[in-house]
């Protein structure tokens, strides 16, 4: 080490020790931050309540309910086949955030449509799944906070939100039972 | 002890801990003797008034805090239970929840002065900057306290305004988890919005020590703008000052008085006393009126901007909104450098007082009429031209620093106060004269 650092050049060992003692002791820090931080991410408990399951037998043809999912609403509605016709007929190009409505449905089960209810613009709860409720220009769902409308794929068709209605991890257990997450 | 302080206080007590912490010796100099310029008017109460509001916050918060229950399940009710049972309950909370809203009149007024007469500019470039952290941290600690009843608009302003980070590209969704601690507005999130809202006022307190300390260097501003050249200029803080400022004081709880006793929830929000319900959106969700021209902003961002001739987007509508209203409290920042212009006072600007006046003040308060109508025209057509107004105010400025032709300054604050027949030297070039 002392041959490779000439006296005069201005680099003392000194300046190397400060370096590195300052670059291990902010390793260090970061390291000791960390464990604050996650703490403040979902905690064990609240994971552990990430799924549940729902029985559609209730729900008749053009009905739609809601069911609470970590915390939020799912919304799961039993499309008419005009409505799914309807979803089915849009031109790719017309979409905000182009996705076939088959990609949103199981094949086999297209008229259950499962989306998680929070509208991708800033978390209010669109309107549309309890009857006499706005549809929106789509007859899907329509936000009143800021006037988003979705169609009846739950696709972002007007207003600010950027994307479609999240569509979340489900599987069919039973031709009745659904379980979400 | 080779540099032990000489103290000359009356009082023996206060003498010998004078000459160990010299605390009163300190009080005696920034609030005994301090020069203050002589020509203040009642719009420079209203950094006294903040710091009375502030007081009253923090003391009715701590009482609150004791009967409050931290708790999803609980928390509203609690707040019914210190309306109801409390003894003086009601009082106090009312108290509280309007002291929210003074507290953002006195500062905006506080602002519009500071704006006015160009207390911004140098040497005062910290006072300020140290002022917009002080608004910024009202503000957090304001929506944090909103959210504490637990009601729909708690609720949902919460949902809405943690949302506002999901607009950050790759991170945005992670930091909004972390925000909650959990999938969704909840009670982890109402917990740690409780500790914050206890904990910011005392960092605001402490910003408040370095605004005031910062132009207890520099001195104050003055109507006129121009520096004190010598004690003929000045007055001692006290009594004249402690007078002065504790008058505006009353008029002013007066007025807070008012609100607390007789009108107690004009400034609030009726949805706010329905519990919160994470599965009804209320139909119109807004926020307290103090942040309603910022939400106009937000919502005056319709349209992704792309990249030219493509559908490329480079900034999201959602992601402009969030940077929009962000934007323009940051621009505040650098309000001492866009503004060229050496003359402090709009007295002497005939351009600057109209373009506050007439374009800053109007498409502040349309905003703020913006805001808390619907999402819909003509009000979004409506915010979006006060957006671009309230932007070019302060982008503008340079331009007119540069062909604006200020009026001739006086030669010193005495002259025109005491009446000393013409003020006016007649050479704009001379100005900002040091002290």
């Amino acid at each position: 080490m002392a041959d490779t650092m000439q006296a005069g050049d201005g680099q003392t060992r000194r300046d190397f020790i400060y370096l590195a003692a300052a670059a291990m002791g902010g390793v260090g820090a970061a390291t000791a931050l960390w464990p604050f931080i996650h703490s403040l991410n979902p905690a064990a408990d609240t994971l552990a309540l990430a799924s549940i399951e729902v029985d559609l037998a209730p729900i008749a043809t053009g009905q739609a309910i809601k069911a609470m999912w970590r915390g939020k609403p799912v919304f799961i509605r039993n499309r008419t086949p005009e409505e799914i016709d309807q979803a089915r007929k849009v031109p790719m190009a017309e979409l905000i955030d182009p996705q076939a409505d088959q990609d949103r449905v199981k094949a086999g089960k297209e008229n259950w449509l499962i989306l998680v209810g929070v509208c991708t613009h800033l978390g209010c709860i669109p309107l549309g799944t309890s009857s006499g409720e706005p549809r929106g220009d789509y007859g899907g769902w329509f936000c009143p906070c800021h006037g988003s409308h979705y169609d009846t794929a739950g696709r972002i068709r007007k207003g600010p939100a950027p994307l479609n209605l999240h569509v979340p991890e489900y599987a069919f257990i039973s031709d009745t039972r659904v379980k979400v997450g | 002890m080779a540099h032990a302080p000489q103290s000359n206080f009356q009082n023996p007590v206060v003498n010998w801990i004078d000459q160990r912490l010299p605390v009163f010796s300190m009080i005696s100099k920034e609030y005994g003797v301090f020069p203050t310029p002589r020509n203040f008017n009642y719009l420079w109460n209203f950094g006294a008034i903040a710091m009375v509001v502030l007081v009253t916050m923090i003391l009715s918060g701590v009482v609150l805090a004791m009967h409050y229950t931290n708790n999803t399940a609980l928390a509203f009710d609690s707040v019914e239970r210190i309306m109801r049972d409390v003894n003086w309950g009601w009082m106090i909370r009312y108290i509280h929840a309007n002291g929210a809203s003074m507290f953002f009149i006195a500062v905006y007024i506080h602002i519009f002065r500071g704006l006015y007469y160009g207390s911004y500019k140098t040497p005062r470039e910290l006072v300020w900057i140290f002022g917009v952290v002080i608004l910024l941290l009202m503000m957090g600690t304001a929506f944090m306290g909103y959210v504490l009843p637990w009601g729909q608009m708690s609720f949902w302003g919460a949902t809405v305004i943690t949302n506002l980070f999901s607009a950050i590209p790759v991170v945005g969704e992670h930091i909004v988890t972390l925000l909650w601690g959990g999938f969704s507005v909840d009670n982890p999130t109402l917990n740690r919005f409780f500790a914050l809202h206890f904990l910011l006022p005392f960092v605001l307190i402490a910003v408040v020590f370095l605004h005031v300390s910062a132009f207890h260097m520099t001195g104050s501003n003055n109507p006129l703008g121009i520096e004190p050249k010598g004690p003929q200029d000045t007055l001692p803080f006290h009594p004249y000052y402690t007078t002065k400022d504790l008058f505006g004081i009353m008029l002013f709880l007066i007025v807070f008085a008012a609100f607390v006793f007789f009108a107690p929830n004009y400034l609030g929000h009726p949805d706010n006393y329905i519990p919160a319900d994470p599965l009804v959106t209320p139909a119109h969700i807004v926020p307290e009126w103090y942040f309603l021209p910022f939400y106009a902003i937000l919502r005056s961002i319709t349209f992704s901007i792309t990249l030219p001739f493509t559908d490329v987007v480079l900034i999201p509508a959602k992601l402009g909104g969030v940077i929009g209203m962000f934007g323009s409290i940051a621009i505040l920042f650098v309000l001492p450098w866009l503004d060229t212009s050496p003359v402090r006072s709009s007295r002497f600007r005939p351009i600057f007082r109209w373009w506050v006046l007439l374009w800053l003040v109007p498409a502040f308060l349309v905003l703020g009429y913006v805001g808390g109508k619907p999402a819909e025209q003509p009000f979004v057509l409506l915010g979006q031209i006060a957006t671009v107004m309230y932007f070019v105010f302060f982008l503008a400025l340079p331009i007119i620093g540069r062909i604006e032709k200020p009026l001739p300054l006086p030669t010193s604050i005495a002259k025109p106060v005491l009446g000393g027949g013409s003020v006016a030297t007649g050479a704009t070039a001379q100005v900002m004269e040091k002290a």
